[in-house]
């Protein structure tokens, strides 16, 4: 395969609070291809969005990410060395701040949001932000990003562009706002978009349409995407690979088909489990127990053994790293679970545990486990 | 700055094209202006200014451009000296050890026979000029210490905040009065003292709605999309932020005044011969007893003005605050 766009290793982001250090993100590595939508899947405080903010590094304080390295087309955006006084610091081609702000952000990278109705600025009117936005990263001038601006506006579907450019964001439906974000983000020609859960606010009707359009216009332009959902629906309808989220780890990485129909990893399995499905017919849906842990204090050995139906004693000892199980000729598909043979350390003669007892969360049990949001 | 010309109130030949049902814009100033018109305290409150200005702007242009000369015209000498008067006259219609009120002089004649109502009409000059450069230099002193400090927080945030806690911990009287027996005694350390003193205010006032408008995901997607911090505390952060400052700022304009007023009763703004509301005052206290009327119309003078700038401000505050639908 080709030189990644997007290469993130071993990133660590953690915040600094008064009660202890919050390992947001705890090590994940990605890539991400030219013309590919890369999934990023998990529950609630998985770290799917702090991952995403980092890439961008937008972590605010208290935050920091505090390893790892990320590269992208070539230019480092982070990368630590070790000094000569041994102490950790930015490498020298560590873009700095106002590179980044120049160059990166919106012009190399663009992010969608996820609640469309925040993510206007009331006071000024749709089409005032869109242009604002093209001229800082395309060198346009007022009247050309005008014209611009309501080219996009048109190519996400709003009728009546010309109109509706000098409209505020409150006369928009939630939908069409979103749609607006969509072009914002694309109006700029990013290399790669992050969409940060973008359809959860939206109703599914309209959560169809944007899912269409996304990949009408990213077929058309050829953009990449990291696509954060905590929907495995989402994912089975349009990203490539997947990468599935847990305590700030990645605990599965493989291509969609794969992940959906050879499920390595009990977490992963366990999320589809709980999702509704028409091809099944069930009694009862079946949700994760308990909910996650703190990722401030997370579980020794695998961070998933507390809720996990398959944990044995050895998960609590050993902490598994992602490794690639597929066979040979296949495309790689990593799961970071002791069961799998290929980490050896004893799974099939260890005794399972009862993990109803486990960890101490079950106060926190409710109908939905801890899926519900 | 290509960007300015995007200010929300640029779009009233635009907003043509959407057609009915449209849902009122809930920003900008032609909505403010509709708001306040709905609202007949408010709309008392803007006609009262809008005649003082007027009367402002007519004695201004006869200052600049006349030099006196209309108003002398009309009422006799009402800045300098006249040479030969019966001194405080009373109003037209009235009687005192002086003589007879005149038409001539309407409101009467001050202790050196100066038309009253000649002075009162230059006086509001004085105080409009005052209430709004005094509130200006407070409001964007106020606005950028707060709007700044409340995006960036942290050691910024410290440091500009107790700094403008010094300047409240000190009683603005104090302050204006040391600052301008170091500058100057006139008009223009008066406002310049005052609207230092006003800063602390709008700091606070913009800083707290700062702090949460910061968090919005507006802010986040400006970062993200890579404008600069400048642009998003300028375009962004302080536009959405500015709607209690607005109301704070009619109030202060007010304050303003009163507190000039005060300090050229006690002698440290306007300098005779200079007409101002509140050194007629200070002059006039010596002759309560003869002449009351001296005393009593530029006080009316400055009680309407104050009251307008209030009743306005109150106006505006019910008029942009969302939880008051109407």
């Amino acid at each position: 395969m080709s030189e990644p766009l997007l290469s993130v290793r071993d990133l660590k982001t953690q915040f600094f609070t008064e009660d202890g250090t919050v390992r947001a993100v705890d090590g994940i590595s990605f890539d991400v291809h030219e013309g590919e939508i890369v999934g990023l899947v998990g529950e609630s405080g998985a770290g799917k969005s702090v991952a995403t903010s980092s890439i961008l590094r937008l972590v605010d304080s208290p935050g920091e990410i505090v390893g790892g390295e990320i590269e992208f087309k070539g230019e480092t955006i982070f990368g630590l060395e070790t000094g000569d006084d041994g102490e950790l610091r930015p490498r020298d081609e560590m873009l700095t701040e106002q590179e980044m702000r120049e160059q990166i952000r919106g012009r190399e990278i663009a992010i969608i949001f996820q609640d469309p109705m925040e993510s206007l600025n009331p006071v000024f009117t749709v089409g005032g932000q869109l242009r604002e936005f093209i001229e800082i990263n395309r060198d346009l001038d007022s009247d050309e990003a005008k014209k611009e601006a309501i080219d996009m506006l048109r190519e996400v579907g709003i009728p009546a562009p010309e109109s509706r450019y000098d409209e505020y964001p409150h006369q928009f439906s939630g939908g069409m706002r979103q749609r607006v974000l969509i072009a914002m983000a694309l109006a700029c020609q990013p290399d790669l978009i992050i969409a940060d859960e973008p359809t959860t606010a939206l109703d599914v009707t309209v959560e169809g349409e944007i899912l269409e359009m996304v990949t009408d216009l990213q077929e058309r332009y050829d953009t990449s995407f990291v696509w954060v959902t905590h929907d495995m629906s989402v994912v089975a309808e349009i990203c490539d690979r997947v990468n599935v989220m847990y305590l700030g780890e990645i605990i599965e990485q493989a291509e969609v088909n794969d992940l959906f129909y050879d499920t390595k990893h009990p977490y992963t399995t366990a999320l589809l489990d709980s999702m509704p499905r028409p091809d099944r017919t069930v009694d009862e849906l079946r949700p994760i127990e308990g909910v996650m842990p703190e990722a401030i204090d997370p579980p020794a050995g695998c961070r998933f053994h507390s809720r996990c139906p398959e944990a044995r004693k050895v998960c609590r000892e050993v902490h598994p790293e992602p490794r690639d199980l597929s066979e040979e000729s296949e495309a790689i598909h990593a799961a970071a679970c002791v069961k799998h043979d290929a980490f050896d350390v004893g799974y099939d003669e260890s005794q399972p545990i009862d993990t109803q007892a486990g960890g101490g969360f079950s106060a926190g049990l409710t109908e939905t486990g801890g899926d519900a949001e | 700055m290509a960007t300015e010309t995007d200010t929300p109130t640029d779009t009233p030949a635009n907003t043509e094209g959407t057609g009915a049902g449209e849902i009122e814009a809930r920003v900008g100033l032609r909505y403010t202006l509709r708001q306040v018109r709905r609202d007949t305290t408010a709309r008392i409150g803007i006609y009262t200014i809008g005649f003082i200005t007027v009367v402002a702007v007519l004695a201004s242009i006869d200052h600049y451009v006349f030099g006196y000369g209309v108003a002398e015209a009309i009422w006799y000498s009402p800045v300098q000296d006249p040479e030969q008067v019966e001194r405080l006259l009373p109003p037209v219609g009235m009687e005192n050890q002086f003589g007879q009120g005149t038409l001539e002089h309407p409101m009467g004649t001050d202790h050196r026979g100066r038309d009253i109502l000649g002075r009162l009409f230059y006086g509001t000059r004085i105080a409009i000029t005052v209430g709004f450069m005094a509130t200006a230099i407070g409001l964007i002193g106020g606005t950028l210490i707060g709007a700044i400090s409340g995006y960036y927080g942290g050691w910024i945030d410290d440091v500009l905040q107790r700094f403008t806690e010094t300047i409240y911990a000190i009683p603005f009287l104090v302050l204006v009065i040391a600052f301008m027996t170091a500058f100057g005694r006139n008009l223009t350390f008066a406002m310049v003292g005052v609207g230092i003193t006003s800063v602390p205010v709008f700091n606070r006032l913009i800083r707290s709605r700062v702090v949460s408008v910061r968090e919005e995901d507006y802010i986040e997607a400006a970062r993200a999309a890579g404008v600069k911090d400048r642009n998003i505390i300028f375009r962004h952060v302080i536009p959405n932020s500015f709607a209690p400052v607005l109301v704070q700022a009619t109030l202060q304009i007010g304050v303003s005044i009163l507190i000039v007023a005060g300090l050229s009763f006690l002698g440290f703004g306007a300098q005779p011969p200079t007409p101002s509301w509140g050194q007629m005052l200070s002059a006039s206290r010596n002759y309560m007893l003869p002449a009351p009327t001296f005393s009593i119309f530029p006080g009316i003078a400055i009680l309407i003005t104050v009251i307008g700038f209030n009743i306005l401000g109150d106006g505006l505050q019910d008029a942009l605050d969302p939880r008051i639908n109407n």
